[in-house]
């Protein structure tokens, strides 16, 4: 009886001395960042934003810093936070944006250089991050500024079920997409009764449509790897956007609208989000957003019906010598598969999280505990199995460990499909990268973006949307100086 | 018994100066949000932003802001795409021509004996805002011919001429018939004043529903028309009415309440002498109700117009400036070149804004409001 008292106490007293352990643990931590206030800056979301409000309480307890997450739209992000930081305001400490905008930062020196931070930090796991993300996404000039929460590549989702019953195969080629959105348009695919539609793709001006076009063009103007670069010739700095080439990525663009909601040119990604997982299209191109939205069975109604693959490819690409769109061959197309040129478009690079150098130190670190924790396993492996988090996979235990997606709602063979479909484009020698040169933002969003949208509203026509197009990329090259784009276009994509 | 007391020498200074002191803060505040924020705009016109070290430079670049979108690459952003001129069309544009011409050379041949310096201001003034009409009548004329494309201008002065005169036209209609003694006033005056308490982004959002063929609230009522297919964003012209709609929605009731206001403060006896007179409803609004409220018309479409040119929070909700961007007015251009960094370029738009606002709404007030107001 004693010997049991005696052991009931031990017990007793070795819990309570690890609570108060861990207690201790706790106000140690607490005290690390107690009374510090740290205002983020991202979009209005409610992706991204999402889980970054639905942490911040969890790791103000366990540290004391508040977190205060400022959003705006997504369209005035980029200038809101260069004009705070620019102009010294410096309200705000920190931001999670786009990579591709990393340059214009870093360049007037508004970012903090977090690469030592990253070497220390343990719990970060920053080798589990998949090296594009890790050596493109977060680095620029070979240091650390960003760290990355979200893993961002277009691909494009069909509707298995009635693939199959159509005797179609997932579009391996562009012509394929065409093909089957053209044979699935107007059938009833959510059982409603009504005529649904072939293939949805955000058109909406000042919105995504930019990123769409490039995911069709990079098939046919980028085949010799990733140091070729899918936006400038890296001989001339001269646009690749105003040539045969692009001319048929545009009539595959165009070509798509004919089976695509007749509202298809005022759409943005959350509405086609929205049309596809209500079972309302056959194919649709988007982020990995899909794969996870797909399987929220609150709102989807095509939960395990979702195919994924890789960007459709081209037998024809553009041969950069005689300015022709050619057949592929071996020198032309060295890695073709099946004689089908993939450029798998990295769009946007995905959201990833960085800090105003101006801001204080106290406030610097704690901003930098709480990105690194958004990023950590224990938060990010949940996190981007979740659809309304618009956090998609970019670690490598994410795309090894099919139990996280399995546990989620995902059936194994959806599982393998989806991640098969982000490593195929990560793996892929031939990926397209984002364009990361200063002015960006003018190049794609006022001048891409524009001519596409007076395309699509039949304004002009298509030989006149690509000389509108060169035009306008020619005119911004030639403001900044040739010389200093070319060099940070070939810098951007790895090319000598 | 009283005695007189000398002011202080600060009260003889204040004295003295208390013009001066009550009206520097005036100024001074005026200076601060008005006069220096345009000096500073005028610069970045002419000026190019780039990102540099420590934050940004400014580099003067002349008129180049100003060039590249009257005549460069943002040429068909602004003025739109301009189609050869049919005949029509072209006789349009010479008898407007041919009667600005009349109307100088009248008011030459009236003024001939005043002031030398009064009477070339006056033909200053004048020939500039009939060129500004001649040029801009051009351009609406051929930008609307088959093969041209309106720019960010002529879909402002659509929104401003179009919207303003529907607005007015309502509000004057609304203002007569409340002004009535119908029953159920009082309801309707608080009704038709809503909408103007409602921000405009609210405006445009709830629009953007109501208008939503597939999923709105009113889609069945689309769809028992026939219009559930009918993608009115993808129409330029759909779209740009869609945007007067909210606008008009919005707008009418600031017409409504201060034309009202006009109507019932109009001497009741004038009008009661011209029923007994024998004049008909249109007699009595032509002749008595309408000189009566001229001058405070004059006014609130003054207002109206200067606020119109600033339309931006419609087409920025609904439509995102497109289809193209035949919905997009100045003050969305100049606010999508500010957030993709081209400050100076967003500045310079916002600087034609301004002439061309200055020079519509001054030509109102010196040809038609003066009239109305009367001698």
């Amino acid at each position: 009886m004693r010997g049991r008292q005696f052991a009931s106490m031990l017990l007793a007293t070795t819990a309570a001395l690890s609570l108060a352990g861990a207690a201790g643990e706790a106000s140690a931590q607490a005290r690390k960042h107690e009374g510090v206030t740290v205002n983020i800056m991202t979009f209005t979301g409610p992706q991204i934003a999402e889980p970054l409000q639905r942490r911040a309480p969890d790791f103000e307890k366990a540290t004391g810093a508040k977190i205060n997450v400022i959003t705006v739209p997504f369209s005035d992000l980029y200038q809101k936070l260069l004009t705070d930081w620019a102009t010294g305001t410096n309200a705000i400490d920190a931001a999670v944006f786009a990579p591709q905008w990393m340059v214009d930062y870093v360049a007037a020196g508004l970012l903090e250089d977090l690469t030592d931070r990253v070497a220390k930090d343990t719990a970060l796991q920053v080798d589990d991050i998949a090296p594009f993300f890790r050596e493109f996404s977060q680095q620029y000039g070979g240091r650390t500024y960003l760290i990355t929460l979200d893993g961002d590549f277009q691909m494009v989702y069909y509707r298995k079920d009635h693939f199959q019953a159509a005797g179609l195969k997932a579009p391996e080629t562009w012509d394929d997409y065409i093909a089957a959105a053209k044979a699935l348009h107007g059938k009833d695919l959510n059982g409603d009764g009504q005529p649904d539609y072939g293939s949805c793709i955000a058109k909406k001006r000042n919105a995504q449509s930019y990123w769409m076009i490039s995911s069709i063009a990079g098939a046919f103007l980028q085949s010799k790897g990733t140091s070729q670069g899918g936006f400038f010739d890296t001989r001339t700095m001269k646009p690749l956007y105003n040539n045969e080439a692009f001319g048929k990525a545009l009539d595959v663009y165009l070509e798509t609208t004919k089976y695509g909601p007749p509202d298809e040119i005022n759409l943005d990604v959350g509405d086609t989000r929205a049309l596809f997982t209500t079972g309302r299209c056959a194919l649709t191109l988007d982020w990995g957003d899909i794969g996870t939205l797909a399987i929220d069975t609150t709102t989807s109604k095509v939960v395990d019906k979702v195919g994924s693959v890789i960007l459709p490819g081209s037998r024809e690409v553009l041969n950069r010598d005689t300015g022709k769109l050619e057949p592929c061959n071996p020198t032309l197309c060295p890695y073709a598969v099946n004689g089908v040129n993939h450029a798998p478009f990295a769009a946007f690079g995905g959201w990833s999280g960085g800090i105003n150098k101006k801001a204080p130190a106290k406030v610097k670190d704690a901003a930098y505990d709480f990105i690194s924790y958004m990023s950590q396993p224990a938060q990010s492996n949940v996190d981007v199995t979740i659809g309304r988090t618009g956090f998609n996979p970019y670690r490598i235990s994410q795309f090894k460990n099919l139990e996280l997606w399995i546990k989620a709602g995902m059936s194994e063979a959806a599982a393998r499909d989806y991640l098969g479909a982000i490593e195929a484009s990560l793996a892929s020698p031939n990926m397209m990268l984002d364009l990361r040169i200063p002015k960006n933002q003018q190049y794609q969003q006022v001048v891409l973006d524009t001519a596409l949208a007076r395309l699509l509203a039949k304004e002009i026509d298509k030989a006149a949307a690509m000389r509108a197009i060169e035009r306008g990329w020619e005119e911004i090259t030639e403001e900044v100086g040739r010389d200093k784009q070319l060099a940070a276009y070939k810098a951007s994509i790895g090319a000598k | 018994m009283s005695s007189h007391r000398e002011p202080s020498a600060l009260g003889r200074f204040l004295e003295r100066h208390a013009d001066q002191i009550l009206i520097w803060p005036a100024v001074l505040l005026l200076l601060a949000f008005s006069i220096f924020p345009t000096i500073a705009s005028a610069t970045l016109a002419l000026s190019r932003l780039d990102l540099a070290p420590g934050g940004f430079t400014l580099t003067f670049v002349g008129l180049r802001n100003f060039q590249r979108l009257l005549f460069g690459s943002q040429q068909d952003h602004l003025l739109g795409t301009m189609a050869p001129l049919g005949p029509l069309a072209t006789g349009l544009w010479l008898a407007a021509a041919g009667l600005v011409l009349v109307g100088i050379a009248r008011y030459v041949v009236r003024n001939l004996g005043r002031e030398p310096l009064a009477l070339v201001v006056g033909l200053f003034g004048r020939v500039l805002a009939a060129l500004l009409f001649l040029a801009l009548l051009a351009l609406v004329l051929s930008t609307n011919a088959p093969g041209g494309f309106p720019g960010s201008l002529v879909t402002t002065l659509v929104y401003v001429l179009g919207g303003v005169s529907i607005q007015f036209l309502l509000g004057l209609g609304l203002a007569l018939l409340v002004a009535r003694p119908i029953k159920g006033r009082r309801f309707f005056r608080v009704v038709f004043f809503l909408p103007l308490m409602v921000t405009p982004v609210g405006i445009a959002y709830g629009f953007r529903m109501l208008a939503d063929t597939g999923k709105g609230p009113l889609a069945p009522i689309w769809q028992a028309f026939g219009l559930e297919e009918f993608a009115w964003a993808a129409d330029p012209w759909a779209a740009r009415i869609v945007v007067m709609i909210g606008d008009t929605w919005q707008w009418t009731p600031f017409m409504f309440l201060v034309l009202l206001a006009a109507l019932e403060t109009q001497p009741k006896d004038q009008v009661e002498a011209a029923w007994l007179d024998g004049a008909g409803p249109w007699q009595v609004f032509r002749f008595v109700t309408w000189p009566a409220i001229a001058p405070v018309a004059a006014t609130v479409v003054l207002i109206r117009l200067i606020e119109a040119f600033k339309i931006i929070d419609l087409p920025n909700v609904l439509t995102n400036g497109g289809p193209g961007f035949a919905t997009e007015s100045l003050t969305l251009h100049a606010f999508i070149a500010w957030r993709t960094q081209d400050l100076g370029g967003s500045a310079a738009v916002g600087y034609i804004l301004l002439f061309v606002a200055v020079v519509t709404c001054t030509s109102f007030v010196n040809f038609l409001a003066k009239r109305a107001r009367g001698p």
